[in-house]
């Protein structure tokens, strides 16, 4: 089929029409420039960019298909504006074989509504004990590049040095939760002022920036890359400055939630808020912004985190880590970056599109809006506003840190590979 | 007063009306009758998922001297030991009709989210959460400090009270670091760095890790109950170190005021954080603690759910 989207601005800047065929875009004309397609969208005054790619969901499936399936967790990353997302391992069984991944991959491509790329588990079961297959799930159909325990931190050093050499051979990263297991056991949230009056277990910020410090030397040692999920604290976000300034192969991400909120919230004692890592200061989230304008922070990545219903509905202790980000993130970007002035468009596909797919080593995501390139797109209103209703989300659960809260910018259009998965704001 | 949840949530003028409640409650206590009919055909529910047989006897002998219904639930045995959640036992009793839920639970914020999230619609009162608060107790060692330093009346404006031992793990010190406060004392906190919390220097108090410089002159010690297994996760060398260090024996309760008093919330371990002959000695006002409890909970009770008229407690008073 051909698409003509008429007018879109690309990377907010010049309207052009884009016309896509095959698969792949096909033209890019003045204004009015260019002729009828199958489908005629009318992009005037929307923003284009490349699909967005996420490094960091959790799909849940296969094993805790009541939060979320690959075919609901897909849907969601489409009207999030995702062309490709990242599952992580810590499914159950854990995605350590190549069979799993391959399963996951499969599913993703029957659900046929982005791309999902299996994260492989660094260690069998997550247990840190033993390296699992990794060369095996590098070369199976699902084609992994991106392997991490999420979810666990790989505190052994040695472990984590054998892991950083051996994907060195077929291209691939470690992808480090950064938590060091001793200093956060029972943590319940940012340990601070905070923290002591509530009377919750705290997470200190050393726990991460600890492991994130450790990481980047051992990556620099054994001359491989590493790459850190969901950085939240200043600390880190120094490490991996002064980390990159030395020229180490060292990439990282925050989560939209890390960019937006803060320890704060926790004073409800709603599991809501429940996260790991925790939200922390405004300091940090200040940090945070500013690394992820600069580029020390090389993507915005969800950690999409579903929970069934009754595993937030309780006392904050009992309740789940995680937060849904999918169908939420590019807002909270537009929100704290590009309303404030810190990133313009072109900083927006950066980082949430280009440099994620190229630490995750995808040939079709994350390319240059020219003729030739493959149509993974999506289309923006930049100056939509809208109100999260948990109950009108794709994604299974329920579990949105921002009910209520008024949303910056929305998804009209996605397409994948030429084709649209999201249109007028709604799944095709 | 809609919940008690935490002491920040009184004012000076609040935790007064509540101290002074009590004292006209307690009244009722020294007649051969203890009882009044205040709160007939109301419900109390003691949810208890934690065990604590003194909090939980106190507040129910409160409820029964103010002829209150009372359900006693405690975890042990019952369905939360099944996996019901903290939701659906509470919607079970609220179901049964309750005015009031009395809640102690290990999670901090339990009380907090019983009283927010919507669940039920009943008054709560926190009777202990976690490590985060204890404002009963804070209110009950408030009452005793009062009856000994201020003659029964007013606020403690003026009076140093230092309270000692793990105040990381203590609900009873966030609690009456905030009450004592409120009412014009100053405190100061001992403890080894290890259990003090993170960000202890922000609360309203004074901070010393040297507890013979913190006691001369002071108007009263409070020692907070320390677990032995405290040691096992390094928070301090052996239980002779910290008795050496941060016990209160003889010599250093004669460092306290002429009228200075000791108090601790119990259940105590003597011999670790109190000497014997200190907590059965003059000083000593830990078995007052206990009578000031049950007229303290009278009280609170009283306000939450007593909007009955003044009758009944100047019938108390005559």
């Amino acid at each position: 089929m051909s698409v003509l989207l008429k007018g879109a601005l690309l990377y907010g800047e010049e309207a052009v029409d884009v016309v896509i065929a095959e698969g792949r875009i096909a033209g890019l004309e003045p204004p009015g420039g260019a002729s009828d397609g199958d489908l005629v969208v009318d992009a005037r005054s929307l923003v284009l960019l490349p699909g967005l790619v996420d490094l960091h969901t959790h799909l849940r499936e296969p094993g805790r298909e009541d939060a979320e399936t690959i075919q609901t967790g897909s849907a969601a990353a489409a009207l999030g504006g995702f062309t490709a997302v990242h599952a992580m391992a810590n499914t159950q069984p854990v995605a350590d074989t190549a069979g799993v991944v391959e399963q996951v991959w499969r599913r993703g491509v029957d659900a046929g509504l982005c791309d999902v790329f299996p994260v492989g588990a660094v260690t069998v079961g997550l247990r840190g004990e033993q390296l699992a297959e990794l060369g095996a799930m590098a070369e199976s159909a699902a084609r992994v590049r991106v392997f991490s325990d999420d979810g666990v931190c790989v505190n052994d050093a040695v472990l984590m040095r054998r892991a950083l050499e051996y994907v060195k051979a077929f291209d691939g990263v470690i992808a480090q939760h950064a938590q060091e297991p001793r200093l956060t056991e029972g943590a319940q949230m940012n340990e601070g002022a905070l923290s002591g009056v509530l009377g919750l277990r705290g997470w200190p910020s050393v726990a991460e920036e600890a492991i994130i410090a450790r990481d980047v030397l051992l990556a620099d040692h054994v001359d491989s890359r590493v790459h850190i999920c969901h950085l939240s604290t200043r600390g880190s976000v120094e490490i991996v400055r002064w980390a990159k300034e030395r020229g180490i192969n060292v990439t990282a991400e925050v989560t939209p939630h890390h960019l937006v909120l803060t320890e704060e919230i926790a004073r409800t004692y709603d599991p809501r808020y429940k996260v790991n890592p925790p939200l922390r200061t405004a300091a940090d989230v200040e940090a945070v912004r500013r690394g992820l304008a600069d580029g020390t922070i090389d993507a915005v990545a969800t950690d999409h985190a579903p929970h069934p219903h009754e595993d937030k509905d309780c006392e904050w202790a009992a309740g789940a880590f995680g937060m849904l980000g999918l169908e939420t993130a590019l807002s909270v970007v537009i929100e704290t970056m590009v309303d404030t002035g810190r990133l313009d468009w072109r900083g927006v596909a950066d980082r949430m599109s280009v440099r994620p797919a190229r630490i995750g080593r995808l040939d079709g995501h994350g390319r240059p809006l020219e003729v030739g390139e493959p149509a993974n797109l999506v289309l923006v209103d930049p100056s939509a506003r809208w109100t999260v209703d948990p109950a009108r989300l794709a994604s299974r659960s329920r579990n949105t840190p921002f009910v209520a809260r008024e949303m910056h910018g929305r998804v009209v259009a996605t397409f994948l590979a030429g084709r649209p998965t999201v249109l007028e704001g709604r799944l095709t | 007063m809609r919940h008690l949840l935490s002491a920040a949530d009184l004012t000076r003028d609040e935790a007064l009306l509540i101290l002074d409640t009590a004292g006209e409650l307690g009244k009722v206590t020294d007649r051969a009758v203890k009882k009044l009919p205040t709160l007939r055909g109301r419900t109390v529910v003691n949810l208890f998922f934690e065990d604590s047989t003194r909090t939980r006897i106190s507040f129910e002998a409160a409820a029964k001297r103010l002829s209150a219904d009372l359900i006693t639930f405690s975890a042990k045995g019952s369905s939360v030991s099944k996996g019901e959640s903290l939701k659906d036992t509470a919607l079970t009793l609220e179901a049964m009709g309750a005015d009031a839920v009395v809640v102690r639970h290990e999670a901090s914020g339990a009380p907090h989210r019983l009283a927010h999230s919507g669940w039920i619609d009943c008054a709560v009162i926190n009777a202990g959460d976690g490590t985060h608060e204890h404002p009963t107790q804070a209110l009950l060692d408030a009452f005793t400090l009062r009856h000994h330093l201020s003659g029964g009346e007013g606020a403690l404006d003026g009076r140093r009270v230092v309270i000692v031992g793990d105040v990381l793990h203590s609900r009873v010190a966030r609690s009456n670091v905030l009450l004592l406060h409120a009412l014009g004392a100053s405190v100061t906190l001992v403890a080894p760095p290890t259990l003090m919390p993170v960000g202890v220097q922000t609360w309203p108090c004074e901070v010393s890790y040297d507890l013979d410089d913190a006691l001369p002159g002071a108007s009263a010690v409070m020692m907070l109950r320390v677990q032995r297994e405290r040691m096992n996760a390094a928070y301090f060398p052996s239980t002779h170190e910290y008795s050496r260090r941060y016990g209160l024996d003889t010599r250093r309760a004669s460092l306290l005021a002429d009228d200075g008093i000791v108090l601790h919330p119990g259940p105590m371990n003597r011999g670790m954080e109190i000497t014997a002959d200190v907590a059965d000695g003059q000083r000593s006002v830990i078995v007052e603690q206990v009578t000031n409890g049950v007229n303290v909970r009278m009280a609170v009770l009283y306000l939450i759910l007593g909007a009955r008229a003044e009758a009944d407690l100047t019938e108390a008073s005559q």
